[in-house]
């Protein structure tokens, strides 16, 4: 399937909650509103002439108003790829976690949640997992000052 | 995931200093007796910040940054991101670039998987291969270190081209190493992959299934291990790579059930001398000219995102580029294949022996550079 | 030790000291003369297996220590070992920790009495000589655990326990591969045993019997267990324990470690070659030739024959895991060996 033919599936089938498609962009994306994305990425793996049983991709983004979550979805079967894009609000990124559609969203949102502080509501296990458990902040944030010490040792 | 333990657990903890496990891994592993109950993979000890380090530097500065992620396969690693780049701007290369790309690309992969081999080898206990595959790997890396000057870390893709060109003779060495490094891969199979012993310690050890590789975004060899044939090069190829006659080895369980360390392990030997093919035909290929032509002056994209994947020897590279139109990324996220990789451990390992878990961990082929960034 | 007794007469005034002396004095000297042929048996051992190993990966190994293909390689390792500080972890056992390298070496040791090195040249000619040996090679198994224990380690106590599973499980299939040859010698000492294969190599066990043939091999898997060689070096296992019992160990308790494992190679194959291989008699049948080269020079060829042969296998094959370990030794050496052990009765008694 095209990009084009993608965005209008997924538009049809919801509507308003997919607030903008680019599917001519050399990376085509939608973005879906962040309540959906649970029921958007189940909606992806199951229908057949989707089918993006491959999760390539799930990171943030930070802009300065708002903290993007990006999907990057391939299917193995079609060989199409498309991106999905949620904007959250930079005071309190909250999002549904996808693990239970791929498996591997666990370690992507861990590191997702530990470089930006987005929180994915209904993880199994939401803890850091690059920087060490204790480490205050969140680095890849735009706004991110490194702390003068951690633990008595200066950074 | 909540798991049931019954008996009595012992936590041993496979600390991040630790002869086998490819780099700074902890691995906490919950044991009752031999058993693993549950192995708990915690990673996080060689994080570089690469991510912010990229936010800060003009985009021609960053491919030394990529080196260092996987540092076995430095090669692909750069490729992966001058690919994304040149994608981004609409930058094409000359053939000679391209030829030379390839087989640059294809030597390195030659050279992670003798690594691989040689570690799993050391890691099951016999000790010679990896003394064979690093002699072997030797000569690579003299041809590495007389094109670019560097053994492991070569700064040599650029953004439009690349640093040198090749030197004289550099073709003619190149090809009497293959010839001479065929019938070696023979050689290591009659050691390593054929001998009894060593199928009774992987093939029946480590089954990953199609199913949970791909929900576990598994790529490369480990997911060609378990019979799914895809290989970037083939079903998203790039750098020209359709015009090469090559086959891909996929796991096929002629000692075990499907999708078994030694089938992993099996498809990386046998991507070797698939990538000896390779070389061959880029060799041939190979036309005069001038390797800086298309670099430009200042590298500033336009603004928008662009993700790509590359075939690295450890599985789909992925480089994700946010622009905003100026000199340094907005914003560089890598999508490195052992992540994915590590993140189905926990569900491989649970139930399996100690020693199995060393297995497991070798026929991964991980290295921690790439996962901790 | 009788010629060693007889040496000692040259001692001036050797009648005027106590008995008790004179009756301890040679057992003394043969213990110092058993334990410095060892040390340097070993010496010799370790810098073989370095070039042996080497010569396998396509490489050299030593060459520069003492100038000829690096023959110095050992004793100047030995020397950096005794140079090393003396460590005690924390919270280890102490005494345990202590006494175990030297309860290993023990177990190897002490079965080097019975030996016949040549015609007279043995410290002792027990009547129970294949019985002394093999329940003084299992002390060795107490000194494991207890290194295992004492380090207050888990890898440790991982490694002792594989250990003692291990070298428990395979003195059973060794011990029964030994009786197929006492069965036609109709003697437990090793004196007879060696004596009984006189005359040339058509006399050897090895070759007088084909279920001999395959005594000696099952004998020859068994005791690389025994010795904790690879394939089945589990207990100390580089990869996965670290270094399994000896992890904690260093400096010269480490050194005795080491030369606890090769003395115990040593004896494994002294063993073999005293009950399979004619010991130190000659190999020319002798019907051509009467024995002409020494006894015992002799027996340490063959010696190193076997030697070299558990070498080799060190460096070809990769580990076997533990419960294949046990499995080959309870499913398949058991039984075989029984089978043979069986065969070789019947063969006796009908021929």
């Amino acid at each position: 399937m095209t990009p084009q033919e993608i965005a209008a599936l997924i538009t049809e089938r919801f509507g308003s909650r997919i607030l903008e498609s680019k599917p001519d962009a050399i990376n085509p994306w939608s973005a879906v509103e962040p309540a959906a994305i649970l029921e958007v990425s189940q909606f992806l793996r199951a229908d057949d002439r989707l089918s993006m049983d491959h999760l390539e991709l799930l990171g943030g983004v930070d802009y300065k108003d708002r903290i993007e979550v990006v999907y990057v979805l391939y299917s193995m079967k079609h060989r199409h790829r498309y991106t999905l894009k949620c904007r959250l609000p930079r005071e309190a990124p909250v999002i549904h976690t996808v693990e239970s559609v791929w498996a591997v969203a666990n370690w992507h949102e861990r590191e997702a949640y530990d470089m930006f502080g987005i929180v994915f509501d209904g993880h199994s296990d939401l803890r850091r997992i690059l920087c060490p458990d204790d480490w205050e902040g969140y680095p890849l944030r735009k706004d991110y000052k490194a702390p003068k010490s951690y633990r008595d040792m200066p950074v | 995931m909540e798991v049931d333990y019954s008996g009595d657990v012992m936590t041993l903890n496979m600390g991040p200093q630790h002869p086998s496990t490819h780099g700074v891994l902890r691995l906490e592993l919950k044991t009752d007796g031999e058993i693993v109950a549950d192995a708990i993979p915690h990673i996080g000890y060689l994080h570089r910040c690469f991510e912010k380090h990229a936010e800060n530097v003009d985009y021609p500065a960053v491919v030394p940054y990529t080196d260092r992620m996987d540092y076995c396969a430095a090669m692909n690693m750069e490729l992966g991101y001058v690919l994304t780049v040149e994608k981004l701007m609409g930058i094409q290369v000359n053939n000679r670039v391209r030829c030379i790309r390839i087989i640059m690309a294809e030597l390195d992969r030659i050279a992670s998987h003798l690594i691989a081999a040689g570690t799993y080898g050391n890691d099951i206990g016999s000790f010679t291969p990896f003394l064979w595959c690093f002699r072997d790997r030797e000569t690579i890396l003299d041809l590495f270190e007389e094109t670019c000057g560097a053994r492991l870390l070569y700064n040599y893709n650029w953004i439009g081209g690349l640093m040198y060109d090749l030197k004289p003779g550099f073709e003619k060495r190149l090809i009497e190493f293959i010839d001479y490094f065929e019938p070696q891969v023979d050689k290591l199979n009659t050691l390593l992959s054929d001998n009894y012993i060593f199928i009774k310690r992987t093939a029946a050890v480590g089954i990953l299934s199609p199913e949970t590789a791909i929900s576990y975004g598994v790529t490369g060899p480990n997911l060609r291990g378990s019979g799914v044939k895809f290989d970037v090069r083939k079903d998203e190829p790039y750098l020209g790579y359709q015009d090469i006659d090559f086959e891909i080895p996929v796991g096929k369980g002629e000692y075990g059930p499907l999708g078994s360390c030694w089938d992993r392990y099996m498809v990386r030997i046998r991507e070797v001398k698939e990538s000896c093919k390779i070389i061959r035909q880029a060799v041939a290929q190979l036309t005069p000219g001038d390797v800086h032509e298309s670099i430009p002056k200042r590298v500033k994209p336009p603004a928008g995102d662009i993700y790509m994947r590359t075939e690295c020897p450890r599985g789909e590279l992925g480089y994700y580029i946010v622009s905003d139109g100026s000199l340094k990324p907005y914003r560089l996220k890598v999508k490195s294949p052992c992540f994915t990789v590590m993140s189905a451990f926990r569900e491989v390992s649970r139930g399996t022996m100690i020693s199995d878990v060393v297995a497991i961990l070798g026929s991964f082929d991980i290295v921690l550079g790439e996962i901790d960034r | 030790m009788e010629s060693i007794a007889r040496l000692l007469q040259f001692i001036p005034r050797y009648d005027a000291l106590p008995g008790i002396v004179r009756a301890l004095l040679p057992v003394l000297v043969s213990c110092v003369v058993i334990f410095a042929a060892l040390a340097i048996a070993v010496l010799f051992a370790v810098w073989l297996e370095r070039k042996v190993s080497a010569h396998i990966q396509d490489r050299l190994g030593p060459m520069y220590v003492g100038g000829w293909h690096g023959w110095a390689q050992t004793l100047a390792d030995a020397l950096k070992l005794l140079l090393k500080e003396d460590i005690v972890p924390a919270s280890a056992d102490r005494l345990l920790y202590k006494m175990a390298p030297f309860i290993v070496f023990l177990g190897a040791f002490a079965a080097f009495v019975v030996v016949p090195f040549g015609a007279s040249s043995f410290v002792s000619d027990l009547n129970i000589g294949v019985l002394y040996i093999v329940a003084v090679g299992s002390l060795s198994v107490i000194g494991i655990i207890m290194a295992g224990w004492a380090s207050n380690n888990k890898y440790s106590l991982y490694g002792g326990m594989r250990a003692a599973a291990q070298i428990i499980s395979y003195e059973i299939p060794s011990t029964i591969a030994i009786m197929t040859v006492i069965i036609p010698v109709g003697s437990l000492s090793m004196v007879d045993i060696v004596n009984a294969q006189k005359g040339g190599i058509q006399h050897w066990f090895l070759f007088r019997n084909p279920f001999i043939f395959l005594a000696f091999i099952v004998y020859f898997i068994a005791s690389l267990a025994e010795v904790n060689r690879t394939p089945f070096d589990i207990p100390e296992a580089e990869s996965e324990l670290v270094a399994g019992y000896h992890t904690e160990y260093s400096g010269m308790r480490f050194a005795f470690f080491f030369l606890a494992e090769y003395a115990n190679m040593f004896l494994v194959a002294s063993v073999a070659t005293t009950l399979f291989l004619g010991g130190w008699t000659q190999i020319i049948p002798a019907s051509i030739a009467p024995q002409l080269v020494p006894g015992p020079i002799l027996f340490f060829l063959k010696v190193l024959v076997i030697i070299f042969l558990q070498m080799w296998l060190r460096w070809s094959l990769p580990r076997l895991r533990v419960d294949q370990l046990m499995y080959l030794s309870w499913k398949v050496l058991l039984p075989i060996s029984l089978v043979l052990v069986l065969s070789v009765g019947w063969l006796a008694v009908y021929w």
